[in-house]
């Protein structure tokens, strides 16, 4: 309860400094707009529901693109743990292709796809599946040898050894894969919507930019922020922690 | 079942230089039902001879039989228990018990003969606990309970107590025993103690390093349970021969050091 007092004090702080800095008038107010004013413009895109669309619409990209990624991720996870060939040749390339900020893609993938939700979906998966793909292959690669053996010695091989060992061996690894994807996907989404013609949170942002009206893009910056930290600490850190404890790899 | 061990040897590559050997010429013989320890010093390749025998590893020369069977790989009708104690973190002591039992019986039969088992190791009321919440001994309780649930012929144990606390490991120690009159199972049991070795076993098989090999081989003609007293001569002698041996290897790692 303490760390719930502690920020939300913080956070108090932080909106009367802001609001502090606003009241002193030294920018104008299409610069640093007033708490206030940034908390009308979400009530009202509330209110009108654009805001509920743009979500509901930025959802829909991010949970068709992260299962995409997800998907293909795993499988190309499988096969570079499986394959030595395909570890030493297509691992190098995904290697190569998760250090590619994933904004990066979204001039080639509107030259592809246009301007609308295929190629923000095209984006997403890009900026998920690398990480997804990585994490998978750490995590059948390393499951612990003695694992294998024991379940070689109790009848277990081929197929059954796969299925009911190494896989739910290496879920740890492929749980933290799921949060990272998560992450990385949710920052393509944002990169890709600036620079579509909507729905979305990212286009709504860019258009609020356009009409200079700043105390928009901060609120829309805040939805940001605060449902990608929502999603990671109570869905994937939830998930993570109980993985993480039922796998006997951190104490309770 | 009886177990035959032909001249058995195990080398390993080495990058540079020629090959190690782990084991050299290696001949065994146990009886069905018989207790017999494999004791020596670290780098003895005792545990290499388990893994062998479990079928884990493949030797580089000789053959090893299970009754009128060659080992060639591992299988159910070996079972192992192994220094730690190997349970799959994701099923629950039940369902890890089970694992073995999985394709040849039906629900209800492998789950009476999982709780019979675990309420043998003293665990019935743990059926329902996931690994993460038991002790370390408790842990090898259930990889115990689960070994005996599939009921090899042959049962390998490679350090099964090393990792344990002196009580705990007194309390398996006694469990084991008791179980493995009962069951009657020829038993191979790795250990660098020749107290576990002498209050366990019906032989003691003494082996040294570099390459391993059967140095020695005691009969332990003692009344069950055994008492500290009785223990002590055997313990004695098989402690002096084991003191040179472990000189030796010492004697020849320093040479080494020096010379390198």
């Amino acid at each position: 309860m303490r760390t719930v007092i502690k920020r939300f004090l913080f956070f108090l702080l932080l909106i009367l400094i802001w609001q502090g800095i606003a009241a002193l008038k030294i920018w104008p107010e299409s610069m640093i707009p007033s708490p206030a004013a940034v908390g009308k413009s979400l009530f009202e895109g509330f209110k009108d529901f654009t805001l509920i669309y743009d979500i509901v619409a930025s959802f829909r990209h991010l949970l068709i693109g992260l299962f995409l990624s997800i998907l293909i991720g795993t499988a190309l996870g499988f096969l570079l743990a499986k394959s030595k060939t395909a570890d030493e040749t297509i691992g190098t390339l995904v290697l190569a292709l998760q250090s590619v900020p994933s904004i990066v893609w979204v001039p080639l993938a509107i030259i592809w796809f246009g301007f609308g939700e295929i190629s923000i979906i095209f984006v997403v998966v890009i900026g998920g599946t690398f990480v997804m793909t990585m994490n998978i292959r750490t995590g059948i690669k390393n499951v612990k040898p003695l694992f294998i053996d024991a379940a070689q010695t109790m009848g277990s091989n081929g197929f059954d050894l796969f299925w009911k060992v190494t896989l739910p061996a290496s879920i740890p690894h492929a749980v933290t894969g799921l949060r990272l994807a998560w992450a990385f996907s949710w920052r393509a989404l944002m990169a890709a919507e600036l620079l579509s013609t909507g729905p979305g949170l990212g286009y709504t942002l860019s258009y609020a930019s356009d009409f200079n009206n700043m105390s928009l893009v901060i609120g829309i910056i805040i939805i940001i922020g605060f449902i990608g930290s929502f999603v990671d600490q109570l869905v994937f850190q939830k998930i993570e922690q109980k993985v993480l404890t039922r796998w006997g790899l951190q104490s309770t | 079942m009886n177990l035959h061990i032909n001249q058995l040897t195990k080398q390993f590559p080495q990058n540079n230089g020629p090959p190690v050997t782990v084991l050299d010429q290696i001949e065994l013989q146990m009886k069905e039902g018989e207790f017999v320890s494999l004791l020596g010093p670290s780098g003895c390749g005792k545990s290499t001879l388990l893994s062998l025998i479990a079928g884990l590893k493949q030797p580089t020369s000789g053959t090893m039989w299970l009754g009128d069977k060659q080992i060639i790989k591992p299988s159910p009708d070996k079972g192992v228990v192994f220094q730690e104690a190997a349970l799959f973190p994701w099923l629950n002591v039940q369902d890890n018990v089970i694992f073995p039992l999985r394709k040849t019986m039906n629900k209800k039969q492998r789950n009476e003969r999982a709780n019979f088992f675990l309420q043998k190791v003293q665990l019935g009321k743990y059926v329902h606990h996931y690994p993460h919440e038991l002790s370390g001994g408790m842990q090898q309780r259930v990889a115990i309970a689960r070994v005996l649930a599939m009921n090899p012929k042959l049962l390998l144990m490679d350090e099964p107590f090393g990792a344990l606390d002196e009580q705990t490991r007194n309390v398996l120690q006694r469990e084991l025993e008791t179980i493995w009159i009962e069951a009657n199972k020829t038993i191979v049991f790795v250990t660098h103690s020749i107290r576990e070795a002498v209050k366990l076993s019906d032989r003691v098989i003494l082996m040294g390093a570099r390459p391993g090999r059967i140095i020695a081989d005691f009969k332990v003609n003692l009344e069950r349970p055994r008492k500290q007293a009785d223990m002590a001569p055997l313990e004695e002698k098989v402690m002096s021969l084991l003191k040179a041996e472990i000189d030796k290897v010492m004697k020849e790692e320093l040479s080494y050091a020096n010379s390198h």
